[in-house]
């Protein structure tokens, strides 16, 4: 079997001014497994998220140190291929943000950056993708109208669909189902399960539930440090750190 | 990236650059020639007098007559419209707080009068006092100016007011206030430091503004003495003395346009610095 | 300790209240009324088409053709708003995306100040810098010989007064776009150029059209610094390097004849209202515009 870590995290430590946000992160992330980074709020999982695609750029505060090697290369001393490098990880965010456009230009813009302008092909992966977000029944029809006008749960699987669309590897998701309905959640869970066949998932949350359902490894993060990481039953069965079984056992939130 | 995206992004950073700059420099320009000209022409003398005979042919004295009538008539109408404006702002955020269409309704209609040219309000005073036979003075001048400030004053005091938090109200009517105490009690000490920025705010408005005064306050080369006389203002005498053709009153209208840069400058000074001070009473939340 | 007892303070409070209140929320249509009550007086001798479109002014003989001073105020707002827009879309954007944050701490009192400056400095400022620049150099170098005092003149002039109030606005519409639709963006693999191009001005558009017709609006009735540098020739301009006249500045500049002659001071009540008429038309329809898109 080929190398089985897609992601290694090595050493990564985010400043933010004075105050230090994560502190020496080693982390591996399996190809082709949900690995849900699990903790309280205010923990630097966000951030963290944030490092792997670079958009810690995006904040002139923060420092950034420490290596992330995805595929043999460290994306953290990349200067030129920025965009590409963002375009191998399709980005799920805690409210839905779809882009001022159609439902359908949602998609085909992100096709567009991928450099596809043919239209007949535009076309059908607009469909391919719609489907995989569990979205196209319901919309197909509406290809034209605004993105704005559906609802929040139909937005954020628009939104997974179109960080499909830029033909990722790598799924970031920050607490994606925290502002949805029941069902949309589900939904969003379902199509996570199935898309873990093609893609290696990241997911951030603090519902530990959630993580129990759909998790094959688990990091258990607080205060910006790392306390312990393994399979869900590992830390879910048999945790280690006391800091673990506390947060497990509701202490703390 | 491709080339052509890398030249465009350049491009338009590039324009971007220069459009912040060219504000930038402008703004320094204004105030350089303001000073540049205004200094070598101020004197002591046109500070602490009122216009002599010829003055206006280049003759002796100065342009206190403007300097105060300006000051009075501003603080004038700042007292004015915060006499009105306060109460309506209060009434806005502790009474209308159940009723959000009205407080928008109210909300937009001071938006529309803020959007009023003053020219239009110095018309408007003008009219009003041929309807009641009045002549041009002080508080025809006030009256007119406080209508133009109004608006300005209270939508500044509106937007601090209604960053107040509903908790802070729950706790006084638990404590048993009434509703107008909350109001002038609570909410202006809560507030005082966005409410004195809005009265300095409302204040450089009106000592800077000319069209409204233009037709009401009329002019004279007294010092201000009273309620129903006429009264000088800085604008005008900035804008009557420019159009002489004699070099001297001309040179004396960039002394007189520096006077007023720099009142206008200390206000808004002060409002900066006040808005940092006053943070004691107010509690944090 | 008080001289009324508590109710009683509650209910002069809450009068003096209402009061204000009320005094607050009819001002738009006193003012509408207190005009139109001076101008009937021309509106019943001259059909409202007549004033509006005749291009002679000569009111000693009984001629208020308002059209001169009409073109002379749009051209003024429009060349205006030409600059204005252009510098202060490119700088709200220069100062929100891309630069670090105490830029945008230096960029607020440089606003403030701005919009400070009362007008007659502006109007100064134009006499001593921009009219001379004209004349001298810049018509020369074009071909025109021009005095200065020109539409040009004060449209530059008038840009600069109208940047803060636009610039603001830009301002807080742009820092009101949610960061995460930016992340999204660019985690698509969208360079920053393109994230603001294609997604951010879309998202600002409504936002943006808004700002520049409360600009215009502001443009079309400022009074001195216009009526100061525009030359206040009663003519159609063929360039900008002609003088013209502005609705505001035929108010301005008359107000003292205005008894005089016989229905003169109906004429300039009339101009005023075109300008509250003008000034709140803009300010409604941007309204409207605002809350209509807000729904989406």
């Amino acid at each position: 079997m080929e190398n089985s870590t897609k992601i290694e995290i090595r050493d990564l430590n985010v400043y933010a001014g004075k105050t230090q946000i994560l502190r020496n992160i080693n982390i591996d992330i399996p190809r082709n497994k949900i690995t849900v980074i699990l903790g309280p709020s205010g923990c630097g999982k966000t951030t963290l998220l944030k490092c792997l695609n670079r958009l810690t750029d995006l904040y002139p505060e923060l420092k950034v140190t420490g290596q992330i090697v995805i595929d043999g290369k460290n994306i953290l001393a990349a200067r030129e291929d920025i965009y590409k490098l963002r375009q191998q990880m399709g980005l799920l965010s805690q409210r839905p943000y779809p882009l001022p456009m159609t439902i359908y230009n949602n998609i085909s813009y992100a096709l567009k950056l991928r450099g596809i302008k043919n239209r007949r092909e535009v076309h059908k992966l607009v469909m391919h993708y719609l489907q995989q977000a569990n979205l196209w029944d319901e919309i197909r029809d509406r290809l034209r109208e605004p993105a704005s006008r559906l609802s929040i749960g139909q937005q954020q699987r628009l939104c997974l669909a179109r960080g499909l669309a830029v033909n990722p590897e790598i799924i970031l998701a920050d607490e994606p189902t925290s502002a949805l309905d029941p069902i949309s959640s589900q939904v969003i869970e379902e199509s996570f399960l199935k898309l873990k066949n093609d893609y290696s998932i990241v997911l951030v949350t603090h519902v530990l539930r959630q993580a129990r359902r759909i998790a094959d490894n688990v990091v258990f993060m607080y205060l910006g440090d790392v306390i312990e990481q393994g399979t869900v039953q590992e830390v879910f069965e048999n945790p280690k750190m006391e800091k673990t079984k506390l947060y497990l056992g509701g202490t703390f939130n | 990236m491709t080339r052509a995206q890398k030249t465009e992004e350049k491009f338009f950073k590039l324009l971007m650059i220069i459009a912040t700059y060219f504000i930038f420099a402008v703004l320094a320009l204004i105030i350089y020639s303001i000073f540049e000209k205004g200094i070598k022409a101020i004197s002591w003398a046109m500070l602490t007098q009122i216009p002599q005979g010829g003055y206006y042919y280049g003759k002796e004295g100065g342009i206190l007559n403007a300097i105060l009538g300006s000051l009075s008539l501003a603080f004038g109408a700042t007292v004015l419209a915060f006499v009105i404006g306060l109460p309506v702002a209060l009434y806005l955020n502790v009474f209308l707080i159940r009723h959000k269409k009205v407080i928008d309704v109210i909300r937009f209609l001071l938006d529309l009068v803020w959007g009023i040219p003053s020219i239009v309000y110095g018309a408007f005073g003008f009219s009003l006092m041929i309807f009641f036979r009045l002549q041009t003075s002080l508080l025809a001048g006030i009256l007119t100016v406080t209508l133009f400030i109004l608006p300005i004053m209270i939508r500044s005091m509106d937007e601090i007011l209604r960053t107040v938090p509903i908790g802070l109200q729950e706790a006084a009517y638990s404590l048993g206030s009434n509703k107008s105490e909350i109001a002038f009690k609570i909410f202006t000490r809560q507030s005082i430091s966005g409410i004195i920025t809005a009265i300095l705010l409302s204040f450089g408005r009106a000592i800077g503004d000319a069209a409204a005064v233009l037709f009401t306050a009329g002019y004279t080369d007294h010092l201000p003495n009273g309620l129903l006389e006429p009264v000088a203002t800085l604008p005008l005498s900035i804008f009557f003395q420019l159009s002489s053709p004699v070099p001297e009153v001309q040179n004396r209208a960039y002394a007189s346009a520096l006077v007023l840069t720099l009142i206008i400058l200390i206000v808004s000074l002060f409002s900066r610095g006040i808005g940092k001070r006053y943070h004691k009473t107010k509690i944090n939340f | 300790m008080y001289l009324l007892n508590r109710e009683q303070r509650h209910v002069i409070n809450y009068t003096w209240m209402i009061i204000s209140l009320l005094l607050v929320a009819f001002l738009p249509f006193l003012l509408f009324l207190g005009l139109y009550l001076k101008s009937v007086l021309l509106l019943h001798d001259y059909s409202l088409t007549d004033l509006i479109f005749s291009k002679t002014w000569k009111p000693s003989s009984g001629q208020f053709g308002f059209y001169p001073f009409i073109v002379g105020s749009v051209w003024v707002t429009l060349v205006a708003m030409l600059i204005t827009a252009p510098v202060c879309l490119l700088t709200a954007i220069y100062v929100t995306q891309y630069t670090k944050k105490f830029v945008l701490r230096i960029m607020h009192p440089a606003i403030d100040i701005l919009a400070g400056i009362p007008s007659v400095v502006y109007g100064l400022w134009g006499i001593l810098v921009i009219v001379p620049f004209i004349s001298k150099y810049l018509g020369p170098w074009m071909g025109v010989s021009t005095m200065g005092y020109s539409i040009l003149a004060a449209s530059f002039v008038l840009s600069i007064m109208i940047i803060p109030f636009v610039l603001n606005i830009l301002i807080e519409i742009f820092r009101a776009i949610p960061m995460e639709l930016k992340e999204a963006t660019l985690s698509l693999g969208a360079t920053e150029w393109q994230t603001i191009k294609n997604v951010l001005l879309k998202k600002a558009l409504p936002g943006i059209i808004a700002a520049f017709g409360f600009g215009l609006a502001r443009a079309f009735g400022e009074t001195m610094a216009v009526l100061m540098v525009v030359g206040n020739v009663v003519r159609l301009p063929h360039s900008v390097f002609d003088p013209g006249y502005t609705l505001p500045a035929l108010i301005a500049n008359n107000y003292g004849e205005m008894l005089s002659i016989p229905k003169y001071d109906s004429a300039l009540m009339f101009a005023a209202l075109l300008l509250l008429a003008v000034s709140l038309f803009f300010n409604l329809v941007m309204h409207f515009f605002i809350v209509r898109y807000n729904k989406y």
